[in-house]
């Protein structure tokens, strides 16, 4: 039987290779995903032990709270001659971390794309600098003077930088000078994505990023014989307020976790995408195995007159499912090698670009690879392996006998309207019940959403002839007899075009709901954008949100034409101790300029007004709505607020506004600037409102950029549309890699469609044969197969698009309260039409050759 | 993993191969029902080469269908060595199968992607039973295909096509092998050879078998002739010239 099940498998050698084609890519992109993540955290990984090779203890800053994009404060430098006398001490280097914008040959910003630009300070004078270094120097020298530093080997080849070569950088104030004295690299990291590192002297770095006798972390080296933690206790007796001590060990394991979690999102993140195209290949999978079957009903039966029982004829489809699964489950797992190289190309193509190592194949890629892709067509072929059992032994004698239809055939229609309706509710509870957490909410949609897929395709079996009717009269008119017979080809198996159709329809409904989603999320920001922003121009960093020096500031309002309003930002926390209040939460802090904040922004005023935010006093705080609400917070209320360094200050409620629930520009308390900045070390701007005398034009925005250009490269002006666009683009970006992310799908949908009509047209040989004797050209025949692709193609886009839609809209009824806009994007949604129509031809190209190809004569006597 | 089937004796399971008592069969209801089969009387003995003649719409294949337990009548009773198939489930027919029935088809059905040999051991293999090399040779010889073994069909003639198919007909040596219109796909000389060869393994082997067939030169070759019209036994004569078949035959026709 196994036999009988392989050799099979060989003879329909064409077959098996398409339909392992759909399972092949989708467990690419999961092997894919595995190797790609687990080598950028090796590479993480590799660069977080090298720093803390030769480092027992590590003393840092220490925060009270994280923030997204603080870092800890600097502590005295005095502490580093005091470490060195702790007994136990063997050696010990300081260190400095920062950032720092370089510019390229022409003084513009390099951009990063949202990797960071780091900045080191490097005790390379200390005799002990060696232990510790986890750089190795490829030209040049370390940089010890005024006016010198080194750089990576990456951005020294992009930017054609070699020692000797002179760039800019900018930290804290406008741009300077550097002589460029080496180029470093981490040891054993490949590449350290799109990162720009900048190392100076420790003392340059105290200059530049204005930490005059501060250090930012120690490297502590214990003597032999004297453990880390050993010496973690001696150290803390010394240690000054918001400082810790820590095995260098830790540091790495944190630093790294860090980046895990990260990484371990970027994985779900495209396991989910692998996923999707494995869902669409089950379905390509199931209608191909479905079709054989059917063909081979005179086998099967044969099989049961000869003595075959019915497991026998069960397990003869499920090897074959299982090989077909397994071989492709192989070669998927190899491909993803491939696929991962892709896969960060792409990433470094949307601005996400990571470090890397030698490529990392771990055993569990393997495993899960060949399990979930085995699986999942084993599972596929279930239920035309079922079908295959009710073959009664009697076809194999009575010419076209059809399997007799299951017990539970009768509750089919009821069963799939149950199975729609489960899906909707399991989407609809996971999406509005408030009890459940994140994780069972999205398990209960995704469970929803899959079988939502399942259910319509069942449905669809049933509009196959009323959409078939209306998108083949175009067949028809253009396509002549050829159209009219595809039209009719198309709907003589309902269930086998729906089912072909759906493998699209899912890509197609992912797709739409993406963009539809996009669209409102840019109408929602726009919409905010429009209801807050009063100024003229926002200065803004590159990707619009990450906060930048402020040093600009003082350029900008040099200008007299210039009203300035700058807008500091960062996490902080307020500890409210009133009876209503919930103790410590969380609360984005700005500090404002009250002098000029009411002309830049547009406050929707609960209660004060202008008149609050002007006179704003340095205790007193402007509090959003939801968040005044929330902690039971009224005008002339009190509440303490607290910065990462664990500094705190009492602040009086003078006013509270509504704020777009969707985005607010400001924080959830803002204060005056001098407040803000004796609250937090190193503050930055989120942006720099201003006003121009006369309003924006082109002009002022030439006036502008020139200003900024030389000084602060990487800062941007925008005015008010720009500033919309911004976001807008940051969006479509996202939007576009998810797109390419889904072609994938698509793709697999693809392979579905040729494998379908390829069948078709072996199973229509005689009738092509037939057609051709009595005068179709072969021109004829290949039209009516592509007309015939056409009509499914299509047949999916006119169920995927609208499900698309109306899975967007349910969101967003759910995200409402949010401020969230319900937005269809027309002209995307009128391409993805065309997508289908395209993908229709492309999926015809090979049947429909085949079909020409045909020998009438050989065509008519085939059996 | 063979297994057998419990017994149940009816009729004299030792000399009769099969047997169907008050057999009707009816298809489809109301108005547009036909009855293919009417109160079908008939016992096969063991040895027997009984042939069933009959014009077209007769109901020749569909008592066939009912004698082999491929299709079920609507009432009566069909015994297979002993066993009363009218009352098995799937499972057990396809163990009944297996020991006792043999099926020769007019398209052959060979599978297609095995060769010559592997359909002649296919019965052995789907019942899990050992394949003895020896009667698979014997069997080959005497089908005339020993040079043949390793061809798919695709590479064989129809004539040789179906003599694999009488050899894997045999290979299980059932207790009765069916056949319906082996030569209805072949021609004339070839459909002789191929008679010539169930002739042959009914004396050697005394293997039992009913065939259905049109032409009056092959029901002369059985040892019993069943003329059927209209779904009853209206002949059932020894064995007859082809001359004296085609007589009843205009007979009935007349009638
Ligand atoms: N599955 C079926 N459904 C409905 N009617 C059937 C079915 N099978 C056979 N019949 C009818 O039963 C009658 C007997 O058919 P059967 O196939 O047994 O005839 P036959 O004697 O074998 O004819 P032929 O010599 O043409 O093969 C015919 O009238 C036929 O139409
Ligand atoms: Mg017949």
């Amino acid at each position: 039987m196994l036999r009988v099940a392989l050799r099979g498998l060989l003879g329909r050698k064409l077959r098996a290779v398409l339909t392992a084609l759909a399972v092949i890519l989708g467990v690419a992109m999961i092997s894919g995903t595995f190797v790609l993540t687990d080598t950028i955290n090796k590479a993480f990984d590799s660069l977080f032990t090298d720093s803390y090779a030769g480092t027992d203890v590590v003393i840092t800053g220490a925060q009270a709270f994280e923030t997204d994009f603080g870092q800890p404060p600097p502590f005295e430098e005095s502490l580093f001659e005091e470490v060195q006398e702790v007994d136990g001490v063997d050696a010990a280097v300081r260190g400095i971390t920062d950032f720092a914008q370089l510019t390229d040959k022409d003084g513009g910003p390099i951009t990063t794309g949202g990797a960071p630009t780091l900045g080191f300070g490097l005790d390379a004078e200390n005799p002990a600098f060696e232990r510790f270094n986890p750089l190795v120097l490829v030209d040049g020298e370390w940089p010890v003077g005024a006016s010198e530093v080194a750089i990576d080997p990456g951005t020294a080849n992009d930017e054609g930088y070699v020692v000797g070569d002179t760039i800019g950088v900018r930290a804290r104030g406008p741009v300077e000078d550097f002589e460029i004295v080496g180029i470093a690299k981490f040891g054993s990291v490949d590449s350290i994505g799109g990162a720009t590192v900048a190392y100076f002297s420790i003392e340059e770095a105290q200059v530049l990023f204005e930490k005059d006798g501060r250090l930012d972390g120690i490297q502590i080296a214990a003597e032999a014989g004297t453990s880390a933690s050993e010496l973690i206790s001696r150290i803390e007796p010394i240690l000054p307020e918001q400082t810790e001590a820590v095995t260098g060990e830790e540091q790495a394991q944190e630093d790294s976790s860090d980046v895990e979690e990260f990484t371990s999102f970027i994985q779900y993140f495209l396991l989910a995408f692998g996923g999707i195209a494995l869902f669409v290949g089950a379905f390509v999978i199931f209608n191909t195995l479905s079709i054989t079957v059917a063909q081979r009903t005179r086998e099967f039966a044969t099989l049961r007159t000869l003595g075959g029982s019915r497991q026998q004829v069960l397990g003869s489809v499920i090897v074959e499912a299982f090989v077909i699964g397994f071989l492709a489950s192989v070669v998927g797992l190899f491909l993803g090698l491939l696929l991962a190289l892709g896969l960060n190309a792409v990433f470094v193509e949307f601005g996400i670009d990571l470090p890397t190592s030698g490529t990392v194949f771990a055993t569990r890629t393997i495993v899960v690879s060949l399990i979930v892709g085995t699986l999942v067509t084993v599972l596929a072929g279930i239920v035309p392996a079922l079908r295959a059992t009710r073959v009664a032994p009697i076809a194999a004698v009575r010419e076209g006998a059809t399997p007799p239809a299951g017990r539970f055939a009768k509750f089919a229609p009821l069963f799939t309207v149950l199975m729609v309706a489960a899906a909707l509710a399991l989407v609809l509870v996971g999406m509005f019940s408030n009890a459940l957490g994140t994780g069972l909410a999205l398990g209960l949609i995704g469970l929803g959403v899959v079988l939502l897929f399942v259910g319509v395709a069942l449905v669809s079996a049933r509009l196959v002839g009323p959409i078939a009717a209306v998108v083949g009269t175009v067949s028809v008119r253009i396509g002549g007899t050829p159209g009219r017979l595809a039209r009719d080809n198309a709907t003589r198996n309902p269930g086998r075009t729906a089912s072909t159709a759906a493998a699209l329809m899912i890509g197609l409904t992912l797709v739409t709901f993406v963009a539809v989603i996009a669209e409102g999320l840019t109408s929602s920001v726009r919409d905010a954008i429009d209801e807050q922003l009063s100024a003229d121009y926002a200065i803004v960093s590159e990707d619009g949100f990450t906060p930048f020096e402020p040093g600009v500031d003082s350029t900008l309002a040099s200008e007299e034409t210039l009203t300035v309003s700058p807008v500091r930002g960062e996490n902080a926390r307020a500890l409210i101790d009133s009876s209503t209040g919930q103790g410590a939460v969380d609360a984005q802090l700005t500090g404002i300029d009250p002098a000029t904040i009411t002309s830049a922004y547009a406050f929707a005023w609960d209660e004060g007004s202008d008149a609050t935010a002007a006179s704003l006093g340095e205790t007193d705080a402007v509090v959003e709505r939801n968040f005044a609400e929330d902690n039971g917070l009224r005008v002339g209320g009190t509440f303490q607020i607290q910065g990462p360094s664990g500094d705190q200050v009492e602040l009086t409620v003078a006013g509270i506004y509504d704020a777009p629930e969707f985005w607010g520009m400001l924080g959830e308390v803002s204060v005056p600037i001098d407040t803000f900045d004796g609250l937090i070390d190193g503050p930055r701007n989120l942006y720099t409102l201003l006003l121009a005398e006369g309003g924006a034009s082109e002009a002022t925005t030439m006036e502008l950029a020139q200003l900024l250009a030389v000084d602060f490269p990487g800062i941007e002006i925008d005015t008010q549309s720009d500033f919309k666009d911004r976001f807008e683009q940051n969006v479509s970006q996202f939007l576009n890699l998810l797109f390419v992310l889904l072609a994938l799908s698509v793709i697999v949908s693809l392979f579905g469609m040729v494998n379908t009509l390829i069948l078709s047209v072996f199973e229509r040989t005689r009738e092509l044969g037939m057609l051709r004797a009595v005068g179709m050209t072969r021109r004829q025949a290949r039209r009516m197969i592509r007309h015939e692709s056409v009509i499914t193609a299509l047949i999916g886009a006119a169920i995927g698009i609208p499900l698309g839609v109306g899975l967007a809209a349910i969101i967003t009824v759910r995200l409402s309260d949010q401020g969230f806009a319900f937005s269809v994007p027309w002209d995307k949604i009128v391409i993805f039409a065309i997508v289908a129509v395209i993908a229709g031809i492309l999926a015809a190209v090979f049947p429909a050759r085949r079909a020409a190809r045909l020998n009438v004569l050989r065509a008519l006597q085939y059996e | 993993m063979t297994q057998t089937l419990a017994d149940r004796p009816s009729f004299d399971a030792d000399t009769t191969a099969v047997a169907a008592h008050e057999v009707a069969r009816r298809f489809g209801e109301g108005d547009t029902a036909v009855d293919a089969l009417q109160g079908v009387e008939l016992s096969v003995p063991i040895g027997q080469f009984t042939a069933v003649m009959g014009p077209s719409g007769s109901g020749k294949s569909t008592l066939m269908h009912i004698l082999a337990g491929l299709d079920r009548p609507t009432t009566g009773t069909v015994t297979i060595a002993g066993h009363e198939v009218t009352a098995l489930g799937d499972r057990q027919l396809t163990l009944l199968r297996r020991e006792h029935v043999g099926f020769i088809f007019q398209f052959f059905n060979l599978l297609p992607m095995l060769t010559a040999e592997e359909n002649l051991t296919l019965p052995l293999r789907l019942a899990g039973d050992k394949v003895d090399d020896d009667w698979t040779q014997e069997l080959l010889e005497k089908v005339g295909l020993t040079d043949r073994r390793k061809h798919r069909p695709s590479e064989l003639s129809g004539g040789q096509q179906q003599r694999v198919a009488i050899a894997r007909a045999l290979v299980n040596r059932p207790t009765i092998l069916f056949a319906d219109e082996p030569t209805g796909n072949l021609d004339s000389r070839t459909g002789e050879d191929i008679l010539r060869l169930l002739r042959d393994s009914v004396d050697t082997y005394k293997q039992t078998t009913l065939m259905v067939t049109h032409e009056p030169r092959a029901a002369a070759m059985a040892d019993r002739i069943l003329f059927l019209a209209d779904g009853r036994i209206v002949r059932d004569v020894g064995r007859s010239s082809a001359t004296d078949v085609l007589a009843v035959m205009e007979e009935l026709a007349r009638t």
